[in-house]
């Protein structure tokens, strides 16, 4: 990490336990501000559980538990009194599937985060919010003309777009996606990840993928998890390039398991 | 989740419509196939038959009335004019009340259940929703008689005649026995079917439809609105219409409260007759054929309505649980 790069998350001594079982152990990490950050490791080593700690989503699992402190711009989200609701707000979600409301149009899809919490606006800031922010997920182009058609009624990919625009909409800082393109086809997923790569110079982006490929294209920094664990956190480059951990380079050469 | 008697209604159209049964063959396979197809085919041939033999009990009425029988309002059988409006009006007028007293109570009740009780209080709240489904309708008719209609009279009918009696609705001689009193009746008898079905549907959201909500930084109420509520209207929608359904054919209850006088009032608190009504009432009493054969005859068109209201409140709930997308 160079010095002029800012954190905008940090991670201390966080443990996540679902029930008894614990999921998370230890973990420690600090996320640059307007920067990709990609979390690697095999199935099941804690990579949702840890982007879900993230904003607060891991709590709303019955008898999931978090321990620790995560800090964004400094303060701990964790904090007693702190309002999960306004964390969210700040700290948005894509999810491995896409989920747009299906009884919805694309339009009311994408303002549906606008619409909340009293945000009484007039319908012609609304249409504009919803252009820009369907504009930013390069959706804008290809739905113009269907916006009041149901949200379900477009391609896998554009509905992934429309998340990503439904959760632009309420101008979060911070992006967390689940393994975003693992349910698409390889051009709706060059298509978000260049999206990503746009979207990283104004947001915090943080993404959950299987794919070593795709943490190399588009991530600057990569976090490689095993077993609950956080095993290697660098810039991606020097990562995949040379991994200082046995793990690490077993994980990232495929002599895994 | 169910208790059978909540099942019961609608298991019987299953075998008949489930026709994709896979295509591996053996001879249980076959057997069951068989066995279960008949038992489908039997109760089609017992529903086929009660139609065919209320249209043939009822020919004579049929043909005298015509359709006067369904638009006139003079029901006296010592005059022998039937004219079952007033019958009609009191069935829908009834239910209908009975829908806007249920509805709020029902589905609040299952968006507590499924989205708010913690679960060591939605077991037994569940439980204690669906015991008030086994209740005989005929206990529910005299706990109407011993306590709800003295309430009516002293009670609830007085505070709305003093409040709302500027409206035709609740004006008019309140005798405790009425219209509003088998409403009420028959609302706290649907609660039940609407609540469990309602349940199940939003049980159904899948979780990804809650967490979208929730990561857009929604309340727990705005992701029931925004996820919750929407995703399960038509599954709603449908439960209502069973209670609907369930309620046009109540008879006993009603018969005990509604003081079964065979006239179209506006008010809620006048004596009313419901179509299941008339015909328990005077089913014992009808001393010549052609009475006779009109009571045969409001069941026949009772039979239709009810019939055609649960075979849109299945569909509707049907298209619910097997959801086009947008989750897990
Ligand atoms: N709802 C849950 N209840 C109990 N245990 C869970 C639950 N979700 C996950 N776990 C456990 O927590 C651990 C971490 O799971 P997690 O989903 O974070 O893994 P992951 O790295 O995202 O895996 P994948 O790559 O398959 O998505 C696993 O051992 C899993 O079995
Ligand atoms: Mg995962």
């Amino acid at each position: 990490m160079t010095s002029t790069t800012r954190t905008k998350l940090e991670v201390r001594q966080l443990d996540a336990w679902f029930g008894t079982t614990q999921a998370l152990h230890d973990i420690g990490l600090a996320i640059p501000e307007r920067a990709a950050t990609a979390i690697i490791g095999p199935s099941g080593c804690g990579k949702s559980t840890l982007i879900r700690c993230l904003n607060r989503m891991h709590e709303i699992v019955p008898g999931a538990r978090v321990s620790g402190q995560v800090l964004l711009d400094g303060e701990d989200i964790y904090r007693p009194g702190v309002d999960p609701v306004q964390v969210r707000a700040r700290v948005g979600m894509v999810f491995q599937r896409p989920n747009p409301f299906p009884t919805m149009s694309i339009y009311d899809n994408a303002a549906a985060g606008l619409l909340l919490s009293g945000g009484r606006r007039s319908r012609a800031d609304l249409d504009a919010a919803v252009e820009h922010s369907l504009r930013q997920a390069a959706l804008w182009d290809e739905v113009e003309d269907s916006l009041d058609a149901s949200g379900v009624s477009i391609s896998g990919g554009q509905q992934q777009r429309l998340c990503i625009a439904r959760a632009l909409a309420v101008e979060p800082e911070v992006i967390l996606m689940d393994e975003p393109c693992s349910a698409l086809d390889p051009i709706a997923t060059t298509k978000i990840e260049a999206l990503i790569h746009e979207l990283k110079a104004q947001y915090t982006i943080v993404i959950v993928t299987h794919s070593m490929q795709q943490a190399a294209r588009v991530s600057d920094y990569t976090v490689f998890m095993y077993l609950g664990k956080l095993i290697e956190f660098g810039s991606t480059e020097r990562l995949f390039t040379t991994p200082q951990k046995k793990e690490t380079e077993d994980y990232i050469t495929g002599r895994f398991g | 989740m169910d208790s059978e008697s909540l099942e019961a209604p609608w298991m019987a159209a299953r075998p008949t419509v489930r026709s994709t049964v896979p295509r591996r063959r053996n001879v249980g396979d076959r057997v069951f196939r068989l066995l279960t197809a008949s038992f489908g085919l039997t109760l089609l041939l017992v529903v086929a038959s009660i139609f065919l033999v209320l249209c043939y009990q009822s020919r004579d009425a049929v043909r005298t009335f015509r359709w006067a029988f369904l638009t006139t309002s003079v029901w006296d059988p010592v005059a022998r004019e039937f004219g079952a409006l007033p019958l009609i009006y009191g069935t829908i007028v009834s239910s209908l009340l009975a829908l806007a007293q249920a509805i709020p109570l029902s589905v609040g009740t299952a968006l507590f259940l499924s989205e708010l009780a913690p679960s060591w209080v939605r077991a037994p709240v569940s439980f204690l929703v669906e015991l008030l489904a086994t209740i005989p309708s005929v206990v529910y008719g005299l706990w109407g008689i011993f306590v709800l209609v003295p309430w009516m009279r002293s009670y609830i009918g007085p505070a709305l005649s003093g409040t709302l009696g500027f409206l035709p609705m609740f004006s008019g001689p309140n005798y405790g026995v009425g219209m509003l009193t088998a409403s009420m009746i028959l609302a706290v008898m649907i609660v039940p079917y609407i609540t469990s079905v309602a349940h199940e549907v939003f049980q159904a959201v899948p979780a990804a439809q809650r967490e979208a909500a929730l990561a857009l930084g929604a309340t727990r109420w705005e992701m029931i609105r925004l996820a919750v509520l929407p995703y399960g209207r038509t599954g709603v929608i449908g439960a209502v219409m069973l209670g609907l359904g369930r309620a046009i054919g109540e008879t006993m209850a009603v018969t005990m409260v509604i003081g079964n006088r065979a006239d179209v009032s506006l008010s809620v608190f006048a004596p009313a007759s419901t179509m299941a009504s008339v015909i328990a009432n005077e089913f014992t009493e009808a001393t010549y054929d052609l009475y006779l054969q009109a009571l045969v005859e409001v069941g026949l068109v009772l039979l239709v309505v009810t019939v055609v209201v649960n075979v849109l409140a299945r569909l509707l709930v049907w298209r619910v649980a097997a959801p086009a997308g947008g989750g897990h």
